[in-house]
């Protein structure tokens, strides 16, 4: 049947265009092609690597936590299936490290406690504005940032490994060169260095490796269900292409003595 | 809905509603026994899927208002929640999100249908009328569906779109102060597009009855663009024949939904929209979804901005008059060599104006010299073919094409064997 691959092709078609019109302005912005990685998430049975998520908390844990937040993400995430899968012990030593605010009790008193896997993880400041105070400029929550930045992953991969000298007829103002940035001046200075953050597993910790962990990180922590959502949707294909299939032939049927 | 019943009750239970509440021979005149044209390709089957598309905005939307919070304060975080702790939510979302772009993908074909087909001349004005009002009350939902994240462009798209009713003379600052709530998108601007937002579904539902009421009234259109003459020829029961047809579309369409949904459900998005709204903070580009940015293009055309708030609303009211714009007798393209090729013309213009929606009004696209022919310019030029092929092509085509002769009948035009009888005779 001509018509069914005509009207297959022509939504494609259509869907494609649309995805083209929206996209050029993003390209726009990044003026130097982003650095890709080999992202293991990536794909049709795209998973996330454990230990690259491990790694990655902890790059999060010891430099980038230092000024930013990441308000939407919950200790217990940490042990739970799809994530870096701590332990339920590892969970609870992790957010025990830190003391919540918690409150009213009885006398109508504010009380501190040690954290629990329920509990966020902390931010370094009550609020951007006093982020903003603190830093020059407010540093962006990290929870979501993997999905708020055109090019996604790639380009935070790229911002961490984008900081490189200024070209001669380049003047930095403010902040630090970077080739990623829009605009090239970015107010958070280079956040690793070689061998800065301690790889229990024996990876070595260069800047390169640890972006790409702390990346991996981030990716999970703004799409926790990336695993649910790729083993579903490949269910859900299966289920559709046979059922379109039982359709197709029994549409055949059904119309064979109408021609 | 319309012309000779043929539903005999098969038991006494069903006797007995059928003379207190014949709902079911409505739905056996409607959906079973309802003759259809048997020469319908594919393009007709974008009716039962966007009937689907609107079931499944409707049952996804509503489980997530259980669970969104309308205020500037907790909406971003609500919507964080519904990704993260609620089961399954994270579907429900990609579903209701990518549904909506979906809904409009198959509501564009929809039209574009009835344009080559000339499904709304004689006697389907008001059918074809019905489905702008739809297409209206689709856009408007979008627009506060968008808004309700509490996103970047979320705040920026409402802040934008509001702005446009300020243009208009005299009324228009006290109106955008009206639908505002305030001074500003803020709170209650948010807490009522929450309200219309999960209204206006159940108005486009309304609608979509009276739509379908319309069609069986005068009957579907079909290919050829002739009418029914021998039913017992010309038509097939909707029941299997239709069903079939549109249950096998429908799970085609399904299975590009599914692909957004589980493996690209950002790539029709914006990623600015996953950073809480900041009104002190403007984005580089605030554009629409992408299947605003042809009125968006459109918008932007007009140096001036009343002028441009017309334009774009008239580009949609002038769909409203289109069955009295053309003059051509012969409804289907297929008969009409000239329409055709302006049809196509036309598609490309549309798809070109969305094209210069999603860019920078200042890009340039052919170097002169120090500035050169930019996104603006290519707007104008599209926005101006876009009203003539309404107001100049459609009734100067009519009057002057030469068509090809129409079929005999439907039967002839789809049953080969008909059709040589007739060419030899």
């Amino acid at each position: 049947m001509k018509s069914i691959s005509r009207t297959v092709s022509l939504c494609a078609i259509a869907v494609g265009l649309a995805l083209a019109a929206v996209s050029p302005a993003r390209a726009a912005e990044g003026e130097v092609a982003l650095q890709h990685a080999d992202w293991s998430f990536q794909g049709v049975f795209g998973t996330y690597d454990r230990d690259a998520l491990r790694r990655g908390y902890k790059v999060y844990k010891e430099v980038c936590s230092v000024c930013h937040s990441m308000q939407y993400v919950k200790f217990r995430n940490l042990g739970e299936p799809g994530g870096p899968e701590f332990e339920e012990g590892q969970v609870k030593a992790l957010a025990a490290e830190i003391t919540v605010e918690d409150g009213p009790n009885a006398d109508g008193e504010m009380y501190e406690r040690p954290g629990e896997p329920k509990d966020a993880f902390p931010s370094p400041y009550p609020n951007p504005e006093a982020s903003a105070a603190a830093l020059g400029a407010a540093a962006p929550d990290l929870s979501l940032i993997a999905k708020a930045r055109a090019g996604g992953p790639d380009y935070i991969y790229s911002l961490l490994k984008g900081y490189v000298d200024a070209p001669e007829d380049f003047e930095v103002t403010t902040g630090s060169y970077n080739l990623y940035f829009p605009g090239h001046m970015i107010a958070m200075p280079a956040p690793l260095s070689d061998g800065q953050v301690d790889y229990e597993d024996g990876t070595p910790n260069t800047v390169g490796q640890m972006a790409k962990d702390v990346t991996h990180f981030l990716m999970w922590a703004a799409e926790p269900k990336l695993e649910q959502r790729h083993r579903m949707g490949f269910q859900v294909l299966i289920y559709l292409v046979l059922l379109t299939g039982i359709l197709y032939f029994a549409m055949r049927k059904v119309w064979a003595d109408a021609h | 809905m319309s012309g000779e019943s043929t539903y005999t009750p098969a038991n006494g239970f069903t006797r007995w509603l059928d003379a207190r509440l014949p709902v079911l021979r409505l739905v056996n005149d409607s959906f079973i026994d309802y003759p259809t044209p048997r020469n319908l390709n594919y393009w007709w089957t974008f009716g039962a899927i966007l009937s689907l598309c609107l079931a499944v905005q409707i049952v996804t939307g509503i489980v997530l208002a259980m669970h969104y919070v309308p205020t500037t304060e907790l909406a971003f975080a609500s919507v964080e929640h519904i990704m993260r702790d609620v089961n399954y939510g994270w579907l429900i979302r990609y579903v209701h999100a990518n549904g909506a772009s979906m809904f409009f993908i198959a509501v564009y074909i929809h039209m574009f249908r009835g344009l080559y087909y000339g499904s709304y001349k004689a006697p389907r004005e008001v059918l074809w009328i019905l489905g702008v009002l739809i297409y209206l009350l689709m856009m408007a939902t979008a627009f506060f569906g968008y808004v309700l994240p509490w996103g970047q462009m979320s705040f920026w798209g409402a802040t934008v779109i509001t702005n446009l009713f300020g243009a208009i003379p005299l009324v228009g600052e006290s109106l955008r102060t009206w639908l505002w709530g305030g001074f500003s998108v803020g709170d209650p601007t948010l807490n009522r597009f929450f309200s219309l937002h999960y209204l206006f579904p159940f108005l486009i539902a309304g609608v979509v009855i009276l739509h379908v009421w319309a069609l069986h009234v005068t009957g579907q259109g079909n290919p050829a663009g002739i009418e029914v003459k021998d039913p017992k020829k010309d038509t097939v029961p909707f029941t299997p024949y239709a069903t079939i047809k549109d249950g096998f579309g429908m799970a085609l369409f399904l299975i590009l939904f599914a692909y957004f949904v589980f493996y690209n459900p950002n790539g029709l998005g914006e990623p600015d929209n996953y950073i809480v709204a900041n009104p002190l903070s403007t984005p580089a580009h605030i554009v629409p979804e992408w299947y605003l940015l042809p009125f968006y293009a459109i918008l932007r055309a007009v140096p001036d901005k009343l002028g441009g708030v017309v334009l774009m609303f008239g580009a949609i009211a002038i769909l409203f008059v289109l069955p009295w714009l053309d003059t051509s007798k012969v409804r289907s393209a297929r008969f009409r060599p000239l329409y055709k090729q302006f049809f196509w013309i036309f598609v490309a213009v549309c798809l070109g104006l969305g094209y210069c929606g999603g860019q920078t009004p200042d890009k340039i696209l052919i170097h002169v010299g120090e500035g050169g022919f930019d996104i603006t310019d290519l707007s104008r030029i599209l926005t101006a073919y876009y009203f003539l092929h309404f107001l100049v092509l459609f009734p100067v085509l009519g009057l002057i094409e030469k068509t090809k002769p129409l079929p005999a009948s439907i039967a002839e035009s789809v049953l080969p064997g008909t059709r040589q009888d007739k060419a030899t005779s």
